[in-house]
């Protein structure tokens, strides 16, 4: 798609979104990808969270588990989380914030580079993923995150999701919703915290200089978690 | 020096078959073990998603550890030249072909998806360690084999000096890779050190050398082969040194991060607050892996001290892999510095793990393996000499 | 190895074979059963799918998971689609449509330990 009809697009959908209600934004993206298209490198997708917005709610995590089918069996250390909230209190102010982490979609995967199959992978849109397809389910991918964002399936999975598959014996993590990003939606987390949470999170191209997360990541500050490691992250925070 | 002669052992006894019968069993309940967590799900194990590698790991790693050093003492001979050693050569062989093949069977029966090794076999991506460790693995199998063709084969004796170099190199690659595997890992404290690869290549001459030595002394004392003392002393002394560099290698580490201001939290867990895991390292690892050995090596000289001073060796050397490895995973990964950080996924709390039924199954079938291999092997081909009497050997060097 | 094995048998079951062989194992063992309630053609002539559906799969699940091509056409969501049972919602389950002729084949799918195997009936019905 050229980048001029991608901007008239995206100010269009801004435009809608605006007049639909004001903070309430049901459409996000420009426009879907055609099922014939695959996905690009122009594009960078990525997560701008707002933790000064982020209150004690947990919308987005619901939110996430029901899309992605993520049930627990009541055992909470084996159960899959996709997403999590997070508390941080400061060892020596006691300031406290919270905020959710998931997978941090790294332009440099630790995940990815120790994957002996090559079944973690970064797809050329930046959504780092596992094909459960060649998982062996060694767990190295667990072992290499900064993030702690991965789970183990540990126990047989019914009841998935059409467009989320999940098995027993492979690993898996946030997908950025990337069954709904290809249709052109936004990630469940971001929809429902902007629907009924603190508003505090946005989803977009990091890329195009037409999106929301882009402008605000070129005029605001903000960071990446383990900036130390140099991942370049595709989820980035403000106010951490 | 005088032509060595080797003999197949008898292998007929009612001792022998004992053996082979404990050891089957042994395996049998490790594929059960197996077959139960591949068909329940790794729930039923001790593991979790923030001990992904627990129990069946910790003597995977240590059997691959152990069966690079095994072949050390092969390589002292064909490579070093060392004709002392010359008449071991064969076992050291066996037994770093059948210590692998115990590690990785525990290895391979541990994934998620074992049915799935094909893909592993297929897919490779070339930036993991794993992948290089599957062909360094695999490679190894080749190369020991090779090379013990040329011990085995008169003809070719005189290749084997150059195939045990290669052999060698491809074991301190092989070693390099298995440390690498934690010690690439920039995302862990614990791990993230170039300095894992050398420790790793000591702890494989400790270990190796250890079970070498149990695995000697059972079969010529089994067999009613005469072994000297020229031959243990050899092995005593050389064992002690093995175990007196890993210590040092240990020391260095836990000093180097001592002496790193943002790694203080790291070694007040590993060495004094963490619960199970100092406490393993001191008793287990130091004391009865280290120290201990270190005593009954040279302070006696009595075949019982040598025997129980390699038992110690090795499980010193369980207990600092289960350190190393479970260790490394409890202490919560530092994601957010200067925070205290908690969630319903355990950030910030040091992860409980307890080893289960099943995993210690697997592990110990694992080992069983290896022996079972090793006891049938040295029944189908003459690998043990007829004796190692003092005046059998090559005195030349002693 | 295995798929393309088991897929060499079962056309080699289905179109050749003698009349009386048939017969006799056809007593003896279930036979699988087609019953395709949605009308109309397939994605391909039926001897093409009973050949090569594992390969066109293969090669559709690699396109949809590493580039993002979700073309329906050869998708496992439309299988599942037109051939799950229209009591059950399923292909899988004794009368299944990919269960029972897997079964017949002896050869075990992977497909679904991870991907439901129903159809999505009520997320279509829904206005």
């Amino acid at each position: 798609m050229n980048p001029h009809r991608r901007q008239l697009l995206g100010w269009g959908a801004a435009a809608a979104g605006a007049a639909l209600a004001p903070g309430l934004r049901l459409i996000e993206l420009a426009q879907a990808r055609s099922p014939q298209e695959a996905a690009s490198k122009l594009q960078r997708w990525g997560l701008l969270i707002d933790i000064t917005k982020c209150t004690d709610c947990d919308v987005c995590v619901t939110a996430c588990h029901e899309e992605n089918g993520v049930s627990g069996h009541g055992r909470p250390a084996t159960d899959a989380q996709w997403i999590r909230k997070v508390s941080l209190r400061d060892k020596r102010t006691g300031y406290a914030q919270t905020l959710p982490l998931m997978c941090q979609h790294c332009e440099d995967p630790p995940c990815v580079d120790v994957c002996p199959t090559g079944a973690s992978f970064r797809r050329d849109d930046g959504i780092v993923l596992v094909d459960k397809h060649t998982c062996i389910g060694c767990r190295y991918c667990v072992m290499a995150c900064p993030y702690g964002a991965r789970s183990v399936v540990h126990e047989a999975v019914s009841g998935q999701k059409a467009g989320v598959p999940r098995g027993k014996g492979t690993v898996e993590s946030c997908t950025l919703c990337v069954h709904r990003v290809d249709r052109g939606q936004t990630p469940a987390c971001v929809e429902a915290c902007n629907r009924d949470g603190g508003k505090a999170m946005a989803f977009g191209d990091l890329n195009d200089p037409a999106a929301e997360i882009h402008r605000r990541l070129k005029s605001e500050p903000s960071s990446q978690v383990r900036a130390d490691l140099a991942l370049n992250t595709g989820v980035r925070y403000q106010g951490l | 020096m005088a032509r060595v002669h080797y003999r197949e052992i008898e292998g007929g006894s009612g001792g022998y078959y004992a053996l082979l019968g404990a050891l089957a069993a042994l395996i049998f309940a490790g594929l059960v073990a197996a077959w139960t967590m591949e068909h329940e799900g790794h729930y039923v194990t001790g593991m979790s998603n923030r001990i992904v590698w627990g129990t069946p790991h910790v003597f995977a790693v240590f059997l691959i550890v152990a069966a690079s050093g095994a072949l050390n003492v092969a390589s002292i001979a064909s490579v070093f030249g060392r004709d002392l050693y010359k008449p071991l050569a064969r076992l050291s062989g066996l037994l770093a072909v059948t210590l692998l093949a115990g590690g990785l069977a525990v290895l391979v029966l541990d994934l998620g998806r074992p049915d799935r090794l094909i893909v592993a076999m297929t897919h490779y991506n070339f930036k993991s360690i794993f992948a290089w460790n599957i062909f360094l693995y695999t490679g190894f199998f080749a190369v020991v084999g090779v090379y013990m063709w040329t011990l085995f084969e008169r003809r070719l004796n005189l290749y084997s000096k150059g195939v045990g170099l290669v052999a060698l190199l491809w074991r301190l690659v092989l070693t390099t890779g298995t440390g690498s595997i934690f010690g690439f890992l920039v995302a862990r404290e614990p791990y993230d050190s170039a300095l894992l690869a050398p420790l790793f290549i000591v702890m494989s001459f400790s270990f190796g050398l250890a079970i070498f030595v149990l695995v000697l002394m059972a079969a010529c004392g089994w067999t009613g082969r005469a072994l000297g003392e020229v031959v243990l002393k050899r092995l005593r002394e050389l064992l002690g040194v093995f175990v007196a560099t890993v210590l040092y290698f240990v020391a260095v580490h836990h000093l180097t991060n001592l002496y790193i201001a943002r790694q203080h939290d790291l070694e007040r867990f590993f060495l004094w607050e963490g619960g199970v895991y100092p406490a393993l390292f001191w008793f287990g690892q130091v004391l009865i892996g280290g120290l201990l050995p270190l005593l009954l090596l040279f302070g006696t000289a009595s075949r019982r001290a040598l025997a129980a001073a390699a038992l110690c060796v090795i499980l010193g050397g369980l207990a600092q892999l289960y350190v190393l490895i479970i260790g490394g995973q409890a202490y919560p990964q530092r994601i957010f510095p200067d925070k205290e950080v908690s969630s319903s996924f355990f950030d910030g709390v040091v992860a409980a793990y307890a080893p289960s039924l099943p995993e210690v199954a697997l592990g110990a079938g694992g080992v069983a393996l290896a022996l079972a291999l090793t006891a049938v092997a040295l029944k189908v081909l003459p690998f043990l000499p007829r004796s190692l009497a003092d005046g059998d050997v090559g005195g030349s060097t002693a | 190895m295995m798929r393309i094995a088991a897929g060499i048998v079962v056309a080699a079951l289905m179109a050749a074979g003698c009349a009386d062989a048939e017969e006799k194992r056809a007593r003896r063992i279930a036979l699988p059963v087609f019953k395709i309630e949605k009308g109309g053609t397939c994605v391909a002539p039926i001897e093409e799918m009973r050949r090569d559906h594992m390969t066109m799969l293969l090669h559709q699940r690699d396109r949809t998971v590493r580039q993002g091509l979700r073309e329906p056409r050869n998708s496992l969501g439309n299988c599942i689609e037109c051939h799950a049972s229209r009591e059950t919602g399923s292909v899988l389950g004794k009368e299944g449509f990919c269960a029972s002729c897997h079964a017949y084949a002896s050869v075990s799918i992977d497909c679904f330990e991870c991907h439901t195997p129903l159809r999505r009936q009520r997320t279509a019905a829904r206005p």
